[in-house]
């Protein structure tokens, strides 16, 4: 049976409310706080040992960006630190939150569809989190104005421009797993753990298995066969890289870092000919990343579909 | 003209039934009340007609239109008072009702005049920058019904409208719903508390277990189930059973000492005093009106003693 009316009417509506609310909420304010004040802890350390050396380095504000000082990590490394947990805080009480104030019945009785409020709120999570990186972003570049006193390059720009689209996409790995949880528990409590669960999960022990894993690869292979080994080094980044995790540092590694040509182990006969440290232009670097781009905008849509799909077979009572 | 009609409308989840085979005709400005216990099939029999759930077997039709098929257009016609009715707590009265408008699609100026009117209609436009979490039961309870004014309803679907308020709040309520059948709105109302619906409602149907029991008006209920649409108790001198029960029209009579229970088809109070005038004395009459609780609590009773 074919349903009639547009699945869209009603989106802006959701959209604009659950971004006030999140912009005004107490939650946002706290990870503001939070998110800004490691951020120029990190940027300030950056800049003192960049002031250094100033002149010597033709991308200074992706420098910027990545140098961490012993005990800080970078901007970048904060940022991959705390975008989840801001994610997973904009998301994990969004559907079940709604039961529990009774509000859900009420709102879906209103000329719209499931598939508005849903994307609504999805969309609306996104655009928090794009507003924050952004205002970030330009306070870190301002900063590097101010202590640095060297104008950025556009190439610099576009560089930080993917690393920002790229960071909003890991962002939305989160964003659509709080969401997938929200649906799927009744308890808001209990979606944010499971969320954080899988967040500690990827951040902790993913890692350990994949270097549990690769160890076990490699003594598999046969220590005088140059070629199993390389299949089986393939074989553990193949696994590490299901996490988005991975991904996303793969990422930022070749987006930030001009002078990365691969993301994997390299033969010396492809090296051939190649004036090692030479930056590559950002066409091949992003060319570099697009696998990964790819499957961390995969890993959204299919967690986001997954959570539209629960949510389309939920009941509306309580 | 049937505003609401469904034919053979069930739901089940899994094994358990919630709404077995429901055909029920809901004609324009009518008030119909769907009564029965909890649990009984009355909200998802509601959310069946909103398109909310999806119906197992069966069809039905709002305003003719099909709730599966086209949602959006029978919500955009339809109100809906949810039971324990919930707001965004952190946002004021008027901010609520506003979000509902922009989900209506209301342009600007229609939705400020329009919010400004049902605020005003349900007592609540002193307080509508005040937020919601400090509202009482009762203040959210109207709220909700501004909520369902603001699409300019032709149907009001109140679910359990006078639940957990207290007895002059759920007056209150009842005769703003009263209001809403004066403006030519069609009401349907869930209720397990019958003997506070009974009243406001043209008719009922009684639901148990997902089947729908009895239908018509409520004294048409009586006299099905009762024997008699009239109650008539009489205080005179005792020794007057027989003659009382040999008047046309009376179903039943309990006498204890000098109090006498009758129930009849009519209203038979002059016939009653002539008789315990001239073969006694009369010293109170009075007509009680059947609750449904009696025809609910009897009926029931019988269908249990039968089974």
């Amino acid at each position: 049976m074919r349903r009639e009316g547009s699945p869209w009417t009603g989106l802006w509506a959701v959209f604009f409310k659950e971004m006030a609310d999140h912009l005004s909420g107490l939650r946002m304010r706290i990870l503001e706080a939070l998110i800004l004040l490691s951020a120029l802890a990190a940027l300030y350390t950056g800049t003192q040992t960049l002031r250094q050396t100033v002149g010597e380095d033709p991308y200074l504000y992706l420098k910027l960006l990545t140098t961490a000082q012993d005990p800080l990590p970078s901007f970048v490394g904060f940022l991959s630190f705390f975008v989840p947990l801001a994610a997973i805080a904009l998301a994990f009480d969004a559907v079940n939150g709604e039961y529990a104030r009774g509000t859900l019945s009420r709102i879906l009785s209103q000329p719209i569809y499931r598939d508005a409020l849903l994307f609504g709120k999805f969309l609306a999570g996104l655009g928090t989190l794009a507003v924050l990186l952004l205002a970030l972003f330009l306070l870190v570049v301002g900063l590097g104005l101010f202590t640095l006193g060297v104008p950025p390059e556009a190439e610099e720009m576009a560089r930080a421009f993917f690393f920002l689209l790229a960071t909003l996409a890991y962002a939305g790995f989160w964003l659509a797993l709080g969401l997938l949880f929200s649906v799927l528990f009744r308890q808001p409590a209990t979606a944010a753990l499971a969320a954080i669960g899988v967040w500690l999960f990827f951040a902790v022990f993913f890692p350990i298995l994949t270097d549990l894993a690769a160890s076990a690869l490699l003594l598999q292979a046969d220590p005088f066969d140059p070629e199993s080994q390389l299949r089986q080094a393939n074989l553990a980044l193949w696994i590490s890289r299901l996490s988005p995790n991975t991904l996303y540092a793969e990422t930022l590694t070749a987006v930030l870092n001009p002078a990365v040509r691969s993301l994997g182990p390299i033969l010396i006969t492809q090296l051939e000919g190649a004036v090692l440290g030479t930056p590559l232009p950002l066409g091949q670097s992003l060319l570099l990343v697009w696998p990964q781009l790819t499957g961390l905008f995969a890993l959204v849509i299919l967690l986001f579909t997954l959570a539209y799909v629960a949510f389309q077979r939920q009941e509306v009572r309580a | 003209m049937t505003v609401i009609q469904t034919r053979g409308l069930t739901k089940r989840y899994g094994r358990v039934v919630a709404v077995e085979n429901l055909n029920l005709e809901v004609a324009e400005g009518e008030v119909f009340g769907l009564l029965g216990p909890n649990g009984s099939g009355k909200t998802t029999t509601i959310l069946m007609l909103l398109g909310l759930t999806e119906p197992t077997a069966g069809e039905a039709r709002v305003l003719g239109l099909d709730p599966m098929r086209e949602p959006l257009k029978v919500k955009a016609k339809v109100g809906y008072l949810p039971d324990q009715v919930g707001f965004y707590g952190e946002l004021t009265a008027w901010e609520n009702l506003r979000y509902t408008t922009r989900l209506l699609g209301l342009p600007e100026a229609e939705a400020k005049a329009r919010i400004e009117e049902v605020l005003k209609r349900m007592g609540l436009w002193e307080v509508k920058d005040r937020r919601v979490s400090a509202f009482s039961r009762g203040m959210r309870q109207r709220l909700g019904l501004a909520e369902v004014l603001l699409k300019r309803p032709r149907v009001a679907i109140l679910d359990e409208p006078t639940l957990g308020l207290d007895p002059e709040a759920a007056r209150e309520f009842l005769a703003l719903i009263k209001g809403l059948k004066q403006e030519g709105i069609t009401v349907l109302l869930s209720s397990h508390l019958l003997h506070q619906v009974q009243e406001i409602c043209d008719r009922v149907g009684l639901f148990h277990k997902g089947r729908l029991a009895l239908l018509g008006t409520v004294e048409e209920l009586a006299q099905r189930v009762l024997g008699g649409g009239y109650e008539i108790l009489v205080e005179a001198s005792p020794g007057l059973a027989q003659a009382f029960a040999a008047l046309d029209g009376v179903a039943k009579v309990e006498a204890e000492e000098g109090r006498y229970r009758i129930l009849a088809t009519r209203d038979l109070r002059p016939e009653l005093a002539r008789i315990a005038v001239t073969q006694g004395s009369l010293y109170g009459l009075s007509l009680r009106k059947p609750s449904l609780d009696e025809v609910y609590a009897h009926y029931f009773q019988e269908v249990a003693h039968a089974a």
